[in-house]
């Protein structure tokens, strides 16, 4: 048999910042003092800062120690159900840099910012064109700012008819962002909850849609991986009592040349760059979160928009409909110039294959492991598969343990106890950037736990045992609170 | 095509266990009418240099140095980044990994969010920060619901000096809520007026932005003292963090909520995004709070470690009962201005800012000797408005289209300020470069 993926190496410990260094160091060149020092109100200063003075070797060697911790999607594969954790392309983190690029001041005059001006506009009609939907904006920072966004706009439309209306439907398979969301724009939340296939029954909907309903947020493909095969009649049922479809664009990655929501009914969507559109993560951000609508919405979307006039782009806040800013500026350009760059790079023919490789990989490992791991609903899914921990029950062996014996094997553990309408869910999307090898040494690594879980459940309790650390003491960290050193 | 690495073959056995034929049969879930006929309609796929050569042709048509000297912050700031900070930022293991859900493989983040929102409560004088929000802009409309929900008042006011975009965002934000707005006019020295606050009794927060859009000082102290006397809490913003190298931090002056963007600590403005939402409070606020949050903690083995805490705030446990929709940070620019502060040092970063402030003096004093007026007598820190002389707005296109953008005109966002502009320095600009742009300005 191979050795697995995961093994132990050399890897260092390193304090913290303010634990190492001495007075008086300096890890920076500090520009030259061409001018004298001016007269200054001494009421208004400080007596100097508490932060560390280190090295520049002090500084390298700390980041580059703590990176040695991380795992990331160039280490190794990252099946992060929901969260599509694809491989981010270098070049484009090449040309997001360069400086004409990352030295643009965002309130000049447009006629010098008309490469950045050129570039929102044509992303934003790639959007529309693979949504299916007229406008975009790409000021929201992140998925659920796109949310929240969608929220105003529909808020603002509502109020522009007459009456915002307080409901909103949101079904058991969502994202917790969406009643987060909605709360903020004090929609209350009306769940509604799937049928025993896992997806959304028409009749569901009409028994809770009504004229004080704004709408009904919807996941398309769902967090089970399964397609909305009613979304049509949903949306009929939505629109007839004047409500608006809404569609959270998380699982874009199953369906990009494939599905276009603008085409089915959907009025609002959200996308997210992070995922779909190839731009890394980062540890947790900068995201984007582009929102695009139908024709009837353009009115309400963020100012500025970029326009278009004779080949010259301008920035325009001519829209009294508007419901204002999210973003100081215009959102995140840095990391919309990657996903332009993505976009460029594969075309549509490229994009629509990846969402088929996408696909082929999730059912792929469906089929696999469906008869070691519990599936709930055993269906041809999208991109991504859910199990469960149900056969190992009397083992005592849990979600959590099963993901935690997968880092000992090399691989990022799956979203797990997500959605919520599965017990103990294992939440699997493998992206189609994962080869075929790379999936079955995956495969291999969940055959092999699945054995542990009954031969030697221990080394699942104790998992993961090759990292820097064991598993931590979440508790103590919740009850005595220590966020600052 | 690179990115995707399946080969025929591989799709074929792969198709055949599954148990289908083609490709298109795993889509034969989604209903026939839901699917798309058509190609989408986009460009050609472009190789590696095509697209190198097109985002360079698109780079180069934005002004930016050394063909540009752009005199702007406003918000966003020009900044030497130490080559090694860009270095260390661009390691893979911090770009490509998610957030740290998974603490055992995610030391690396944590530990350095876990430094970051050390580094910024010290730099503001506070007890804790979060791990992060979008943006100064989104930040103060966070730390005002977070004010709304602590006191459960549903008012709040602002400054007029507060950033003009700051200000759209948060009303933004707050349409939908029952919290309405009231702004606290300015003075003839460009500072909030403190005279206005007293009696105002019924509001959750008192909002002001030290140093202000128009680049004063305000005079925290006082204003915060008046705030906690009518039963509010003070919320104060920031856009250039680096002031706090040189002058006192608004904890010590006795806000409660410490907001801002943290751009100017190793970020590059990139247009106005990504940037970083600074967000920090009291100690005995901190459930209220958004965001994420690191803590310290042991393993099972007694080691040190950190992980996401108090997550009983979050959205994903609490859904619409959440304190926010936010469930990420901007954890890369976090990790950007942790390596940037490292780098400065205490040290570096006090010289850093007092040489921000003395060109900015050394500008200023220029102007004034060439037959500008200053305006307000307000202290500064690397930014301040200038009257021009007349005529100066058609000269002010004319530098542009020369590679000179002498501010930004101030009438637009506030129409008394006719042939008012806001004037940034910051330490990349040289004493060379300042005497040319008083020369062009003045002649």
């Amino acid at each position: 048999m191979k050795p697995t993926l995961g093994t132990s190496g050399l890897i260092f410990n390193e304090p913290l910042l303010w634990e190492k260094g001495k007075k008086s160091r300096y890890g920076a060149s500090l520009p030259r003092r061409d001018v004298d020092e001016a007269p200054i109100a001494q009421e208004y200063m400080n007596d100097g800062l508490d932060l560390p003075d280190l090295s520049e070797v002090d500084v390298v060697r700390h980041y580059t120690r703590l990176s040695q911790w991380n795992f990331g999607v160039d280490t190794g594969m990252y099946p992060l159900g929901s969260c599509t954790m694809k491989y981010n392309p270098k070049i484009n983190e090449a040309v997001a840099a360069l400086p004409g690029f990352s030295g643009a001041h965002p309130l000049l005059p447009s006629g010098l910012s008309q490469g950045m001006l050129r570039m929102m506009y044509e992303l934003e009609h790639h959007l529309a064109e693979i949504t299916g939907m007229s406008a975009v904006t790409l000021q929201p920072s992140a998925g659920a700012q796109g949310e929240l966004t969608g929220m105003l706009i529909m808020h603002a439309y509502h109020t522009s008819k007459g009456n915002p209306r307080s409901k909103i439907i949101v079904p058991d398979t969502a994202h917790g962002t969406n009643p987060a969301s909605a709360a903020l724009c004090k929609y209350q939340p009306v769940p509604v909850t799937s049928n025993s296939n896992g997806i959304l029954e028409p009749s569901a909907i009409a028994d809770v849609m009504d004229e004080e309903t704004a709408g009904i947020m919807v996941t398309n493909p769902n967090t089970l991986g399964l397609f909305e095969t009613n979304i049509r009649e949903i949306a009929s049922i939505v629109h007839k009592k004047g409500g608006i479809v809404y569609c959270d664009g998380a699982n874009m990655n199953a369906v990009m040349g494939i599905v276009r929501m603008g085409d089915i009914g959907v009025d609002l969507m959200h996308l997210n760059l992070h995922k779909t559109f190839s731009t890394p993560h980062g540890g947790g951000g900068p995201g984007s979160g582009p929102v695009a609508v139908q024709d009837f919405l353009a009115p309400f979307l963020p100012v500025p928009r970029v326009i278009e006039k004779d080949g010259i782009y301008s920035l325009s806040d001519d829209s009294p409909q508007s419901i204002g800013k999210v973003h100081a500026f215009y959102g995140n350009v840095g990391v919309m110039l990657k996903a332009y760059a993505y976009i460029l790079t594969m075309g549509g023919s490229y994009l629509k294959k990846a969402s088929q490789l996408a696909v082929l990989n999730a059912n792929y490992v469906k089929e696999r492991l469906k008869k070691i791991y519990h599936l709930p609903y055993d269906h041809p899914c999208m991109h991504e598969c859910v199990f469960s921990d149900k056969n190992f029950v009397d083992n005592k062996v849990t979600t959590l343990d099963i993901a935690k014996r997968l880092i000992d094997y090399g691989f990022h553990p799956p979203t797990v106890y997500f959605p919520l309408v599965v017990h103990g869910s294992i939440m699997i999307e493998p992206t189609e950037t994962e080869s075929r090898d790379d999936i079955d040494q995956f495969i291999a690594a969940m055959t092999s736990i699945a054995k542990e879980a009954q031969s030697d459940p221990a080394s699942l309790h104790d998992a993961p045992q090759i990292t820097k650390v064991m598993r931590l003491d979440e508790t103590l960290a919740a009850r005595k609170p220590c966020l600052t050193g | 095509m690179r990115y995707l690495p399946h080969t025929d073959a591989d799709i074929a056995d792969m198709l055949s266990t599954i148990g289908i034929t083609a490709i298109d049969n795993l889509f034969e879930t989604i209903p026939a009418d839901c699917r798309t006929s058509q190609e989408l309609s986009l460009p050609d796929p472009m190789t590696e240099w095509e697209l190198k050569d097109l985002m360079t042709e698109l780079s180069q048509a934005n002004a930016t140095l050394p063909e540009t000297s752009v005199y702007v912050g406003a918000g966003s700031y020009d900044h030497f980044i130490p080559a090694s900070a860009s270095y260390l930022l661009s390691r893979s293991e911090f770009v490509t990994s998610y957030t740290p859900y998974q603490p055992e493989l995610s030391q690396g983040t944590l530990q350095a969010i876990y430094e970051y929102q050390t580094l910024i409560a010290r730099l503001l004088g506070m007890d804790v920060s979060n791990a992060s929000l979008y943006d100064g802009a989104s930040a103060l409309a966070e730390a005002l619901l977070m004010a709304v929900r602590i006191t459960k008042k549903n008012a709040v006011l602002l400054s007029s000096t507060i950033h003009p975009l700051y200000r759209r965002v948060v009303e933004t934000y707050l349409a939908p809520t029952d919290c309405t707005i009231e702004l606290l006019p300015m003075t003839q020295t460009g500072e909030t007026d403190a005279t206005t606050l007293s009696g105002k009794n019924d509001y959750a927060a008192v909002a002001v932005q030290s140093p202000n859009f128009f680049g004063c000082i305000e005079n925290l102290a006082s204003l915060a003292e008046t705030t906690h006397e009518n039963g509010s809490l003070f919320v104060a913003s920031f856009t250039e963090p680096l002031t706090f190298g040189l002058y006192k931090n608004p904890g010590s002056l006795g806000a409660d909520i410490v907001c801002g963007e943290g751009q100017s600590l190793g970020i590059p403005r990139s247009f106005g995004g990504p940037g970083l939402g600074i967000l920090t409070c009291r100690a005995k606020n901190v459930r209220h709070m958004p965001g994420r949050l690191v803590g310290k903690t042991v393993d099972r083995e007694g080691r040190r470690g950190f992980v996401l805490t108090l997550a009983t705030r979050e959205q994903h446990i609490r859904r619409e009962k959440a304190t926010s929709n936010i469930c990420t940070n901007n954890s890369l620019c976090a990790l950007a201005s942790s390596i940037y502060l490292a780098s400065l040092g205490g040290t570096g970063l006090a010289e850093l800012a007092r040489l921000n402030y003395d060109k900015t003096e050394y500008l200023k004093t220029k102007l004034k000797k060439a037959g500008c007026t200053i305006p307000f007598s307000a202290p500064t820190f690397n930014e301040f408005v200038v009257a021009m002389p007349d005529g100066f707005r058609e000269k002010y296109s004319g530098l542009a289209a020369r590679g000179i953008v002498a501010g930004i005109p101030l009438e637009r966002l506030h129409p008394a300020l006719d042939n008012h502009y806001l004037i940034c320095v910051t330490e990349t600009k040289t004493k060379g470069d300042l005497d040319k742009l008083v020369t062009e300005v003045t002649t």
